[in-house]
């Protein structure tokens, strides 16, 4: 039953909320990072046309930066954790101490400490997940990129390998209570994987 | 720079094809790994662009979605070219895209990217069809903009960071 058509309503729920405590987890870990409350937004567990993927998150030349992480384990999927430029820049002061606007640009500096970020959102993220299901999964070493939007998530998502025109996407949007940060946080399983999940939570 | 279609502006998807007659100006954003066919026959003034995104559609037993493979999107390309008037012995193509965004950390298991791979068999779908490639602006690491003027046939490339190009 690893086809995405045949989905129950409950196997959607069961996947958002595994999708809600891994975020909650990774939230919770960006907001000791940045020492501010971060807040999400009630996650998305959907069956989405590849170029509804880019809607989510917005027009194909908005500048972004994305980190793009390969889980490996028992259930093999990818993580991708986009911010939007200014976003971006707000989360390097925010990181790095520095007064609001001091970061100017997504050098090599930035591009390390994104990366981080986005290796302890995904770690943490995977921990609950698996936590939940019983699970083992890691995150691989993140690579990094700060471009167009519709360039970065089209070639992260082909070369991984999902072809096919639609993807499972466990999907939330986050942001600080001053609404600096918008983010974006994708868990995309591969094929075989969904089935796995849920049969680890007993719902195949 | 605007994200709205002007009357004069026709836009093309990841993994379609669009062709028009002047003054019309194709676009497609965005391309990464993907690479933009353009075709243009200056006689006609007849315009075209194809958004790939995977080398070859052979490697799939059901391939649903011709517009992903340039070698099945080209004829259909080439068909509706011709259904304007266009005549592919005029044809002369432009290609851009093909980079590599991330840089994977250990490499991709010594695999050649997916850019390069859709930069070869883009070409090679050309020559097969006997058409020149006139210009192209592909690899790197960055994305790109695709703007077909049908005027000139003309093809603007933007970037984010770098100069507005036109080949």
């Amino acid at each position: 039953m690893s086809n995405w058509d045949s989905l129950t309503t409950l196997q959607i729920d069961a996947l958002k909320e595994i999708g809600n405590i891994g975020i909650g987890n990774a939230a919770t870990a960006l907001a000791t990072m940045v020492q501010r409350k971060i807040n999400m937004e009630v996650p998305r567990a959907e069956i989405r046309q590849f170029e509804d993927i880019y809607s989510l998150v917005g027009n194909a030349e908005k500048v972004v930066s994305c980190v793009n992480l390969a889980v490996h384990g028992a259930a093999p999927g990818r993580i991708l954790f986009l911010l939007d430029h200014p976003s971006s820049l707000c989360l390097m002061d925010l990181l790095m101490g520095y007064p609001p606007g001091t970061t100017k640009m997504i050098g090599e500096m930035e591009t390390s400490a994104l990366q981080e970020v986005g290796n302890i959102l995904a770690s943490s993220f995977l921990n609950a997940f698996s936590q939940v299901t019983g699970l083992n999964m890691a995150p691989s070493v993140p690579a990094f990129a700060h471009d167009m939007l519709g360039a970065i998530l089209s070639s992260a998502l082909i070369e991984a390998g999902y072809y096919a025109e639609r993807s499972l996407v466990i999907q939330t949007a986050f942001h600080d209570e001053g609404v600096i940060l918008h983010g974006h946080f994708f868990l995309l399983p591969e094929t075989g994987a969904l089935n796995i999940i849920l049969n680890s939570l007993g719902i195949s | 720079m605007t994200s709205d279609n002007s009357p004069g502006e026709i836009r093309v998807g990841i993994a379609e094809w669009r062709a028009a007659k002047q003054p019309v100006q194709i676009t497609t954003l965005g391309l990464g790994s993907c690479v933009g066919i353009s075709l243009f026959d200056p006689l006609t003034m007849v315009g075209g662009l194809a958004h790939i995104m995977l080398p070859d559609s052979k490697q799939f037993s059901h391939p649903t979605n011709p517009g992903k493979f340039p070698d099945l999107a080209l004829p259909l390309l080439l068909k509706e070219m011709e259904g304007l008037g266009a005549r592919r012995q005029r044809m002369q193509a432009k290609i851009a895209g093909g980079a590599q965004m991330f840089n994977y950390p250990g490499g991709q298991g010594g695999t050649i990217s997916v850019g390069a791979r859709n930069i070869v068999a883009c070409r090679e779908v050309l020559t097969w069809h006997g058409i020149p490639l006139l210009a192209e602006e592909t690899g790197g690491n960055w994305g790109r903009t695709m703007i077909v003027d049908t005027r000139s046939g003309h093809v603007t490339i933007r970037a984010v960071g770098r100069p507005l190009l036109v080949i």
